[in-house]
């Protein structure tokens, strides 16, 4: 069995009285597709940001690599490898969409030299279909450019470990199957993926291995085909 | 050549400074342009923080007058001379910063500038009881004597002020132009992203803060030989807040000219309208000027060149 | 030598002024606290209302809390019209951060000189019958014109209070500042309800402002002392809770009567600045905060 690469261990996130993640635990191994499910409001973005390191848990310890993350800020998360994109993107709209890749790739990426940071943003808009953009702000683009954009300066980090937090809502099934050989490549080259999605059939068609969230609490893990088995699951996404 | 531009401008501007305290007359000029000087530094230091990073401060008054306090205990203590006084400005205002900084940067950008605002009022009621530098009476400054090429003090000080203006413009430009003013710029954008993406946020808000307090602390530091009488009221006074903010505002935010393009055209527009009109009708224009900026103009002057540029290229 | 009178005396006058404070206070807690717009031009607002129980006042004789309740509805309106333009400008494209707040500064500078150019540097007052007067209690003595500010303070913070807990408009207001994206599901409409919370929060400033005038007389740049105390005491009351306003205002009024009674009365300015400074670094969420 691989190591895991990170480890949420009993992690809960209170906003005011509510608790939005009670005692969470994952472990998601190097190198894998991990798929996180469950329905809105469950608390998967929420989760995502504790891993990141944009909300601080109450309690609960998430490491990564090995070491306690848990009280690190997130940009020192980040240049350990842990990238993520936004569900509401959050591009910098002063910034043109090839900037926008320079920031993490200057800032958060390992081994790339400061020269060639602007070639390396175009590879990565070449690869997401962006290049024609690379000169636009970001308030010109269209929804579905924004969540690319997105994607791609997670990807310029140069992650281990890569969140994509709904990079695909709102993307036609012909632009899904464009994106998701973009991520089992990525994937192929080591970098371990959590894929947090709606459209089911991309995340069962990606995910080695899915866990489930329901009202903040953890209810199903396991392989695509026992998670569509899984009555809890059923339960959870058609109610009672 | 991009490179080279702005220093042969920095070269340019403090050649021709010189060249005006040689050929120029009139003593009232260089008090004006002593001035429009100041506010060039005080605007570019406001701007680093404000205009890069998206952080208001609105105690400029606040860290100008420490700078003038810090070099005015110099002259009393030990006739410390002007640099040693600009370079303690400098660093005092600093540490204001840092202080200030450290204590609110943490959270919501809004309380920086709520605890920026309550700042000065709260300096000034310290200077105001402490006997040494006069309290609220004020102590007299006497001007050295003045040595050559310069004819008089005020001359010097005029040429100090260019040189100090022409320092923190390339401070800003270098910033503006490397690693740590793309890393500000993505704060202003998005903080959360920015900090996501690797940028450390807190560390590049305390080093634009410290930057820029900095800047505003020099400013001041010549001011007790400007005025050989240093007050706290004409110190503190809120004309430094205000144009300091309005400065940028008006001429635009984002590069390092649009502070410099605004701190001319304002404090120009004001040396000349105090002698015409009241200066509170003045202040009142500043005002109102700076609020339909904000409302219909939010590039700012050199916003709206570049603008009607674009259109005519395109 | 601490004097049981000179103790006495302090608390209640910093009780008197503290129930005066929260009245100033109430609009910032309103739309800092719940609306998350950094109003701070409020206190000048304050001064203006002060301005217009001076005018009335010296002209008609009409009495200042009475020129104060009438103000309301005029200050209401014209918060409408400032939060129209706060919102088309800044607040719908995102900009409030930078733009807004130099906008409500400008505002702040606007009327301040303004205010100078009309009425000049000098402090005006009011006369009203219960100024002069005082009540003493024992060795205590309760100056009218600072106790009924208090009383007025205290009753707006009460009412305040009501309406935002009792009628529709301020339960609407109050699930605005939780969640403005659920209110837009239900159908309502944030924007108006926010409009109108913010027209509340300016409608405030004109009793203030009749109270600050009858505490003592007022000049025009009078406001700016009242900067770091409104955001002082919106803080510590924990950001949009009225009762934590009317309870930091008590604390505060009584640590800078303290202040002022023991080491002169010009560093009780300082004292906001501190508690301010305190609350952010150790405890941002406020005394009485979630
Ligand atoms: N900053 C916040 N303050 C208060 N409550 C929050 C905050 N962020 C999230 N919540 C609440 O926490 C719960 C979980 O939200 P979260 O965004 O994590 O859900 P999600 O699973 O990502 O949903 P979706 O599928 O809609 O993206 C929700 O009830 C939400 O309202
Ligand atoms: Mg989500």
């Amino acid at each position: 069995m691989a190591a895991s690469l990170l480890e949420v261990r009993d992690v809960t996130k209170r906003f005011g009285g509510f608790r939005a993640l009670n005692g969470v635990s994952l472990d998601v191994r190097e190198g894998e597709r991990f798929g996180l499910i469950g329905p809105n409001g469950s608390g998967k973005t929420t989760l995502i940001n504790c891993i990141s390191g944009a909300l601080r848990n109450e309690s609960g310890r998430i490491s990564f690599r090995g070491c306690d993350v848990t009280r690190l800020p997130a940009h020192q998360r980040t240049r350990l490898g842990i990238a993520r994109s936004f569900q509401i993107p959050k591009p910098f709209t002063s910034m043109t969409v090839l900037e926008n890749l320079c920031i993490p790739l200057e800032y958060a990426a390992r081994d790339v030299a400061r020269a060639d940071v602007v070639d390396e943003a175009m590879a990565i808009l070449r690869r997401m279909s962006l290049e024609d953009k690379a000169s636009l702000l970001p308030g010109r683009l269209t929804q579905v450019d924004m969540r690319r954009l997105e994607l791609a300066r997670a990807m310029a980090a140069k992650p281990r470990l890569l969140i994509s937090d709904e990079a695909m809502a709102g993307l036609s099934s012909a632009e899904v199957d464009a994106l998701l050989p973009i991520l089992f490549a990525l994937n192929e080259q080591g970098i371990t993926i959590i894929m947090i999605e709606h459209i089911m059939r991309a995340v069962m068609r990606f995910s080695e291995r899915i866990a489930v969230l329901d009202a903040g609490e953890k209810i199903a893990e396991g392989p695509p085909d026992e998670i569509v088995k899984n009555k809890d699951v059923e339960r959870a996404y058609l109610g009672e | 050549m991009k490179k080279g531009l702005p220093l042969l401008i920095a070269v340019g501007v403090l050649l021709a400074a010189l060249v005006a305290t040689r050929l120029v007359g009139n003593r009232y000029l260089y008090f004006a342009g002593y001035v429009i000087f100041q506010y060039v530094v005080l605007a570019t230091a406001w701007n680093i923080l404000g205009g890069y990073t998206g952080y208001v401060n609105f105690g400029t008054a606040g860290f100008f007058a420490l700078g003038a306090y810090t070099a005015t205990v110099l002259i009393l203590a030990f006739k410390a001379p002007l640099p040693v006084q600009i370079v303690a400005g400098g660093l005092v205002s600093a540490v204001l910063g840092l202080g200030i900084g450290y204590l609110t940067l943490r959270l919501r950008g809004v309380f920086f500038s709520i605890a920026t605002l309550a700042l000065a009022l709260v300096l000034q009621t310290f200077v105001m009881n402490w006997e040494y530098v006069g309290g609220a009476k004020g102590v007299s400054i006497i001007r050295p004597a003045a040595f050559p090429p310069f004819a008089s003090y005020v001359e010097f000080l005029f040429f100090v002020m260019a040189a100090l203006a022409v320092v923190s413009a390339m401070a800003a430009w270098w910033i503006e132009n490397s690693w740590v003013g793309r890393g500000l710029a993505a704060i202003r954008d998005n903080e959360e992203a920015a900090e996501c993406m690797g940028v450390p946020t807190l560390r590049l808000k305390l080093l634009a803060t410290v930057v820029s307090g900095c800047f505003m602390g020099v400013a001041g530091a010549p001011f007790p030989y400007y005025v050989t009488l240093v007050e706290p009221v004409s110190a503190f006074s809120l004309d430094y807040a205000v144009n300091s903010l309005a400065m940028p505002m008006i001429g635009g935010t984002t590069t390092w000219i649009g502070p410099i393009v605004g701190a001319i055209l304002l404090s120009t527009a004001q040396q000349v309208a105090t002698v015409t009109i009241s200066s509170e009708l003045n202040l009142l224009i500043v005002g109102i000027v700076l609020v339909a900026f904000v409302l219909l103009a939010p590039q700012g002057i050199v916003g709206l060149v570049q603008r009607l540029a674009g259109r005519r290229r395109a | 030598m601490l004097s049981l009178d000179l103790l006495l005396n302090a608390i209640v006058a910093g009780i008197l002024l503290g129930g005066f404070y929260a009245a100033v206070s109430l609009g910032i807690s309103v739309a800092f606290g719940l609306l998350d717009i950094v109003n701070i031009a409020h206190p000048v607002f304050v001064v203006l209302g002060s301005y217009i129980a001076y005018a009335l006042n010296s002209a008609l004789g009409l009495d200042p809390l009475l020129t104060g309740l009438l103000g309301v509805p005029v200050f209401f309106a014209l918060g409408v019209v400032v939060y129209r333009l706060y919102y088309a400008s800044f607040e719908k494209t995102g900009e409030e951060s930078l733009r807004g707040l130099v906008f409500f500064f400008g505002l702040l500078f606007i009327i301040e000189v303004a205010l100078l150019l009309v009425y000049g540097v000098d402090y005006r007052m009011v006369e009203a019958a219960y100024i002069g007067d005082s009540l003493h209690i024992g060795s205590v003595g309760i100056a009218l014109r600072l106790l009924v500010p208090c009383l007025v303070g205290i009753g707006m913070t009460v009412a305040l209070y009501l309406v935002l807990s009792r009628t529709f408009w301020g339960r609407a207001i109050m699930a605005v500042s939780q969640d403005s994206q659920a209110l837009r599901l239900m159908g309502a409409n944030p924007v108006r309800i926010k409009t109108i919370a913010f027209g509340l929060s300016i409608a405030t400033a004109s009793l203030a402002g009749a109270l600050l005038i009858v505490i003592g007389p007022v000049e025009p740049s009078i406001g700016r002392e009242y900067i770091g105390r409104v955001f002082a005491i919106a803080v510590l009351g924990g950001m949009g809770s009225i009762g934590g306003t009317l309870a930091a205002g008590l604390i505060l009024g009584v640590v800078e009567t303290f202040t002022a009674t023991y080491y002169g009365p010009s560093w009780a300015l300082a004292v906001s600045f501190g508690i301010l400074l305190v609350v952010l670094a150790v405890r941002p969420a406020g005394l009485f905060g979630r």
